[in-house]
């Protein structure tokens, strides 16, 4: 395949595009054809299970046999759309925007801009290092870096597929939100000087990359190649999220949730919030779950605080962290980023009644 | 003989790009060192904000995920 793809590249025969962009849209075409069927085809599936109709285990299995491939196939077409639009994007090029730029107008292009930039949490460091050190303010970075994990196209996506277009969204300006307010506050505090020693001296030299010259082949293979290495990875922690789901519809009774997760409870957002700090899932695991709690009575805003802390404030994440930030810093980051959720949480459960 | 940085903090992509433009210098008989740069203050240095980055002699060729070999090829027959 990559011996194609350098030949392609110096001396592009004209089919290859074409074959590329067809091939890429006839597997659209299928994905939607095997997706329509899904639902048929899993109640299928259970009438042929020795289990009687309407049992908590038939409710179980059910719910599980249609939402694995429903999750893994929606999982993959927007982790593909995501991996090609990632591919006009770098952190040097993001970093490159966003040196120098005022607070404010900062903090949204960063927090905009977390959400497109190929990251991964492994990167954090070196990210926070370069990005403070070419003159990144420390709040608009603060933006970056709680946007870029916590409105991710796979948290967008599965709440989209599963929870409709409405809660994504309302996700999506409230993710946003938190990452700007959190980031602005932060800046406002002046803490430069509580980072570690180290990051304050580094002196970072501009990078010109030379362009990245891609064509649409190498986009599509670039989207691929995303869905290869994401759903290869997370696809366990989602079967794993599903027969949790499965376990809650079946077995848990539905008013259990209503009253220690409903909205009535004003508790229950905090309680979510701390609950959520030690648990370390991706969004790809913590959805199903999500959907599960909400259809047995959960009240949205308390599920959605708990699903945005489990991803954006999470310990180990916090322990790589420390290598640039004082721990004052972190406690500060904590509090900042708890207290947005906290008011997404309790304006979510306002909204949606 | 080029001296070749790989920069990235110990990530398995980090390891594999490491290995990558070994073996593609191996296949083009060119004599290299590759250096594996993990410090995190020294790879800021060079601009690089998401590893793995390629430093050839000095100078930055890449950075973010795995490069294709063939890309690392012409880099290093430049």
């Amino acid at each position: 395949m990559t011996a194609d793809g350098s030949l392609a590249a110096r001396k592009p025969p004209v089919q290859t595009p074409l074959v590329w962009g067809a091939a890429t849209v006839a597997a659209v075409a299928a994905w939607f054809v095997i997706y329509s069927q899904l639902a048929p085809f899993s109640s299928w599936l259970v009438d042929q299970l020795p289990v009687t109709p309407g049992s908590h285990l038939a409710d179980a299995i059910s719910f599980f046999v249609y939402d694995t491939p429903k999750v893994l196939m929606l999982l993959t077409l927007v982790v593909f759309a995501m991996g090609v639009v990632r591919s006009f994007f770098s952190a040097e090029r993001t970093r490159a925007v966003l040196a120098g730029r005022r607070e404010g107008l900062g903090n949204v292009a960063a927090a905009g801009l977390g959400i497109v930039t190929p990251f991964c949490s492994c990167s954090a460091v070196p990210l926070f290092v370069g990005f403070v050190s070419a003159g990144v303010p420390l709040g608009v970075t603060f933006s970056f870096l709680i946007a870029a994990p916590m409105v991710n196209e796979v948290a967008l996506g599965l709440l989209f597929a599963l929870v409709g277009w409405k809660v994504a969204l309302t996700y999506l300006a409230f993710g946003l939100g938190v990452a700007i307010v959190a980031g602005w506050v932060i800046g406002r505090l002046k803490l430069e000087d509580w980072l570690e020693d180290w990051v304050r001296n580094v002196r970072a030299n501009p990078v010109e990359l030379p362009p990245d010259g891609l064509s649409l082949v190498d986009r599509i293979k670039a989207g691929l190649e995303a869905v290869r290495d994401i759903v290869g990875r997370v696809w366990m922690w989602i079967i794993a999220g599903i027969a949790a789901g499965a376990f809650i519809h079946g077995y848990v009774p539905q008013d259990l949730l209503a009253t220690i997760m409903g909205r009535d409870a004003w508790w229950s957002v905090p309680a979510a919030v701390v609950l959520g700090i030690p648990m370390y899932s991706n969004a790809a695991g913590i959805i199903p779950v999500v959907e599960a709690l909400l259809a047995k009575g959960a009240a949205l805003g308390t599920v959605l605080a708990f699903m945005m802390s489990v991803i954006a404030l999470s310990l180990p994440e916090m322990i790589i962290l420390r290598k640039v930030l004082s721990l004052k810093l972190i406690a500060v980051f904590v509090g900042v980023v708890g207290a947005g959720i906290l008011a997404v949480g309790f304006l979510f459960n306002a909204l949606f009644s | 003989m080029k001296n070749v940085k790989v920069l990235g903090p110990g990530c398995s992509r980090c390891e594999a790009t490491a290995k990558m433009v070994q073996a593609e210098a191996d296949k083009l008989g060119l004599d290299v060192t590759v250096e594996k740069v993990t410090d995190y203050a020294a790879i800021a240095g060079f601009g690089i904000v998401s590893p793995p980055g390629i430093v050839i002699d000095g100078k930055v060729v890449h950075a973010g995920g795995l490069p294709k070999p063939e890309d690392v090829s012409r880099w290093l027959s430049a």
